[in-house]
């Protein structure tokens, strides 16, 4: 992760499009100027970055199903848990599922846990629209590829 | 069992706060009950799983924008609900 980047997904770990199913590994930093403030002397990953994990754990997937050929944006939460406090250096594996493909909008279930104890979850719904220029595009396929996104999900055929 | 007109009407009210007596087979979504674009996806989630469809939003979109159609077609309830049944007949068995 690079928290102040916004970047929260370090690696995929399985990916199937088909099936709508992805894990990713997400390693929380040792040290972060986001820490310094949340919460002097009392460093803990915040809330709402749990739930931008879970919402590029879920992006991801919905990227490969649209083979890079549109984005999905972040529009609603529900039913979001927190179940307990992440410190620096914790290691998160994020899980989501794909529970509704509409038409230009998806839903995932997303998880994330630590040694198999749920940390935190929620429904995330995400409206897919095109890619708002080809900066954003080029750099997200850069990223797709650091994390290891399969060749094949990277373009239409 | 409720009609598709009932079905989709509570769904209205309930995603979007709207007094169910205001909304009638003549209600344009946009244009009477001032549903906007995030409120109708909701509600296109909610109708999806409701019915087991997939409305083709995107589509229905792209024709009313080409001028091939207009809002009322898919807008208003009434109309979207036959489109809803159609689309409900023709899913696989």
């Amino acid at each position: 992760m690079i928290l102040e980047y916004f970047q929260m997904v370090d690696r995929i770990v399985a990916l199937d499009p088909d099936a709508g199913t992805i894990r990713t590994l997400c390693q929380v930093p040792a040290q972060s100027p986001v820490f310094i403030g949340h919460f002097p002397g009392f460093p803990r990953l915040p809330g709402a970055l749990m739930i931008e994990t879970m919402a590029q754990t879920g992006g991801w997937l919905v990227l490969a199903r649209l083979k890079f050929t549109r984005m999905p944006f972040l529009t609603r939460v529900e039913s979001a848990k927190l179940r307990r406090f992440v410190e620096p250096g914790e290691t998160l594996d994020g899980a989501a599922t794909l529970t509704h493909d509409g038409s230009g909008f998806a839903v995932i279930e997303a998880v994330i846990s630590t040694n198999g104890q749920k940390v935190a979850s929620a429904e995330i719904r995400y409206v897919v629209g095109p890619f708002p220029n080809d900066t954003i595009r080029g750099a997200m396929l850069l990223k797709a590829r650091e994390i290891g996104f399969p060749e094949e999900c990277q373009h239409a055929e | 069992m409720a009609s598709t007109f009932e079905t989709v009407a509570d769904i209205i009210a309930d995603t979007c706060d709207i007094e169910r007596d205001k909304i009638t087979p003549e209600s344009h979504a946009i244009n009477d009950l001032g549903i906007d674009s995030l409120d109708f996806l909701d509600i296109a989630f909610a109708i999806d799983k409701a019915f087991g469809i997939k409305m083709p939003l995107e589509q229905w979109t792209q024709e009313v924008n080409d001028g091939k159609v207009s809002t009322e077609e898919y807008f208003v309830l009434g109309n979207l609900c036959k489109h809803i049944d159609m689309l409900a007949a023709a899913k696989p068995a």
